[in-house]
């Protein structure tokens, strides 16, 4: 009994480890980046709302394209890749710990994803790349766009292999214990990522680049588009994952209890693995190209989704009312009483998690194959994933700001930050609430989304679409409240806030829970099996799409005004 | 690996629900025929004027029947091309009696557009290389904005046109 105790008792110690100021100092660096990424996105995205209200016209030339271009480039590429690396880089050097060797690679990659950011941004500044985040060939932008966007994804890579090589360095020291949770789900979400960035890599270099420096004379719209799209949906993944990371490992530990399940958390993860990127083919339902029978096998691997995503409630809210009990608080529903909501390190995520109803049901229409035609490119969709990344996994990250930032510079979260974060949730919900109902309404009678201000000729339904967008405006604007709020409380957090030690949260298992089977450590299992969902939902429609393809298109760059 | 009982019972009643739902979405594509559009039909978008509906004179709407008609649209940055009416002039408003069934047929010179006439579920992406078409019935009166839904450059928003179903 004794020497159990002590066993146990040299478990806990050891984990989870120190950072060290030197590490600190690179998970920081990620986070600045994306905060200051966060604040210029922020503000086109103001921009962008009150031109489409009619209000305001851009000033020096500047086209409302240019701006959404930066606004989806700077907020869905740069802010979350960072933000996420920089929050998996801390949790890695948290749980398995994070060598010199690592650390300088790791910094390699940060490197590289800013030498990539500065080459797009200059593109973009300049008028030269108005494409969109998805820049859609036959539109061509100029090269150093899709080169900077090429290192940006290389760049991430190199952290995706310091990840890798940390777990599997800890392995090495730790035989025959299971990797830690938190570094569990790192690996699960660089695996997918790498597999799925593999697309968007192969469609830049093979089509984009040689194609917008001449030396291909056309591209293959469709190919590119797949590709893309092959790489597109599990982009959204990978923002949602770190937030199920905090979900399941961290938020626990801020209410006062234990990890619901460690098995299923690992579960869901592998889940999600295998059915985030086999499943591309229902953002091209309404494309002309592809076989129907495939895009209704692509759609039906879709909802797999559901699972892990079933699972995921079903353990957050348990954990919620078994702590609840434990602490005492009995009836129906008095364990929701017991929750911290006035600590923002619950609030932001939680309001996180009930956004991702609406915005699960959303994406569950979006995917329907026949019902997708009813909201295809309207604005609805962009109302939908306003309140998924933009809401569920950006107030989660905002709740992982709260505590990590003051953890790695030294401070601490005093009572008043976290009032104003308390605030800051408020306005980001109500902003938010307005502006992607609005755009959900607006979509559902038609509007189209990617678009200036238009009156349309004044038709009856143009006429009634404008109200939704001044109801855009109006939500757009509270949320860069928000958001200049949010740049003011990381900025505190980080330079202003009292010298102290800031809990770095993380939750542990039940004494008594069950033991976690060692399956789950079979990486190897895992990425081969999303492997071969991949081949089987690609390999014929993607055959059938090139020996069925038409002629190539020439690059068009003068409808982006830039030739 | 333990599942809660509760558990359980949430995920056996998901599951359930879902292949329900898949099951009604493919009852709907494969048995009553509503898969998105889908016709893999190529068409060279440098002489798209060898395809026989996308000759000039078979642009616009044309009766085939009684209740049948066809709408060939040449979809380009920043313009949809309905042909023109007896004077020459463009055509940017088109008609079509309550009830009839409409075969609509667009393509692209140029860079990638959407089709969209807004409020029905005639919602295609138009893209080089390829015709999409749609059959689809007009049921209701009214007048409906033609709008191009998927970016094609920075007139995009001043692609349009309009459609009247009258009785």
């Amino acid at each position: 009994m004794a020497m159990e105790k002590l066993e146990r008792f040299y478990d806990k110690s050891r984990l989870p480890l120190t950072i060290s100021k030197q590490e600190a100092r690179l998970y920081m660096t990620f986070i600045y980046v994306a905060f200051i990424s966060l604040a210029i996105g922020g503000l086109m995205g103001l921009l962008q709302t009150l031109v489409r209200s009619g209000t305001i016209t851009l000033p020096w030339g500047i086209d409302y394209y240019q701006i959404l271009t930066l606004h989806g480039v700077i907020l869905a590429l740069i802010m979350t890749t960072y933000f996420i690396i920089g929050f998996q880089h801390a949790l890695m050097g948290k749980t398995v710990g994070m060598s010199d060797k690592q650390r300088k690679t790791a910094w390699i990659g940060f490197w590289v994803m800013v030498l990539g950011t500065t080459f797009a941004a200059i593109t973009i500044l300049l008028g030269r790349a108005n494409v969109l985040y998805t820049f859609y060939a036959p539109l061509k932008a100029h090269p150093l766009f899709y080169i900077g966007l090429a290192l940006v994804i290389i760049g991430s890579w190199i952290a995706a292999f310091v990840n890798w090589h940390q777990v599997y360095k800890w392995k090495k020291e730790h035989p025959g214990e299971k990797t830690p949770l938190l570094a569990f789900m790192v690996v699960i979400n660089m695996a997918m990522w790498f597999i799925a960035s593999l697309g968007v890599a192969v469609a830049v270099l093979v089509q984009f680049i040689p194609w917008s420096l001449g030396y291909a004379e056309t591209i293959n719209v469709l190919v590119s588009r797949t590709l893309f799209w092959y790489f597109g949906h599990p982009l959204v993944y990978f923002w949602l994952l770190p937030a199920y990371m905090a979900w399941y490992a961290i938020i626990p530990k801020i209410i006062g209890g234990k990890i619901f399940s460690d098995s299923l958390a690992r579960l869901a993860f592998v889940l999600l693995l295998f059915f985030s990127i086999p499943v591309g083919f229902h953002h091209q339902l309404t494309e002309p190209g592809i076989d129907p029978t495939w895009k209704f096998i692509q759609v039906v691997l879709t909802f797999m989704v559901v699972i892990p995503s079933l699972m995921t409630a079903f353990s957050m809210f348990a954990t919620f009312e078994i702590t609840g009990r434990k602490k005492g608080f009995g009836g129906l529903f008095g364990w929701l009483k017991h929750l911290p909501w006035k600590d923002v390190r619950f609030l932001a995520p939680f309001i996180g998690m009930l956004a991702f109803i609406p915005g699960g049901a959303g994406g569950i229409i979006n995917a329907s194959h026949q019902m997708n035609a009813v909201v295809h490119n309207t604005i609805w969709v962009t109302g939908h994933f306003h309140i998924t990344v933009a809401t569920t996994v950006i107030l989660t990250f905002f709740g992982i700001a709260y505590w990590l930032i003051p953890h790695l510079t030294g401070r601490t979260l005093t009572p008043a930050i976290n009032r104003l974060g308390i605030i800051q949730t408020i306005i980001w919900t109500v902003g938010m609430t307005i502006m992607s109902g609005a755009m959900h309404i607006q979509g559902l009678l038609g509007g189209p989304r990617r678009s200036s201000y238009s009156e349309y000729g004044g038709t009856e339904q143009a006429t009634e679409w404008i109200w939704y967008q001044a109801a855009q405006a109006i939500g757009g604007t509270i949320l860069f409240i928000g958001i200049i709020l949010m740049v003011y409380i990381v900025i505190k957090l980080a330079f202003f806030a009292p010298k102290g030690n800031e809990e770095f949260p993380i939750a542990e298992e039940e004494e008594n829970a069950e033991p976690t089977p060692k399956f789950f450590d079979n990486y190897k299992l895992w990425v081969a099996i999303t492997i071969a969902l991949i081949l089987f939902a690609y390999t014929i429609p993607f055959v059938d799409i090139i020996q069925n393809s038409p002629p190539g298109s020439p690059p068009f760059d003068w409808p982006i005004g830039n030739s | 690996m333990h599942l809660h009982k509760f558990e359980k019972i949430w995920l056996i009643v998901g599951i359930g629900s879902l292949v329900v739902f898949l099951l009604i979405l493919g009852f709907g594509a494969f048995w009553l025929g509503t898969h998105p559009q889908s016709h893999g039909v190529t068409i060279d978008p440098q002489n798209i004027e060898a395809h026989e509906a996308f000759k000039p004179e078979n642009l616009g709407v044309t009766q085939v029947e009684e209740d049948k008609y066809i709408i060939n649209v040449v979809a380009s940055a920043f313009n949809y091309d309905f042909g023109t009416d007896e004077d020459g002039a463009p055509l940017k408003h088109i008609r079509i009696p309550k009830g009839s069934t409409v075969l609509w047929q667009v393509t692209s010179p140029d860079v990638v557009h959407g089709f969209n006439v807004a409020g029905t579920n005639v919602n295609m992406m138009v893209e080089p290389g390829y015709i999409s078409s749609l059959e689809t019935e007009m049921k209701s009166t009214g007048e409906f904005t033609i709008v191009c839904n998927e970016y094609c450059g920075t007139g995009h928003h001043l692609m349009y046109a309009t459609l009247e179903v009258y009785e």
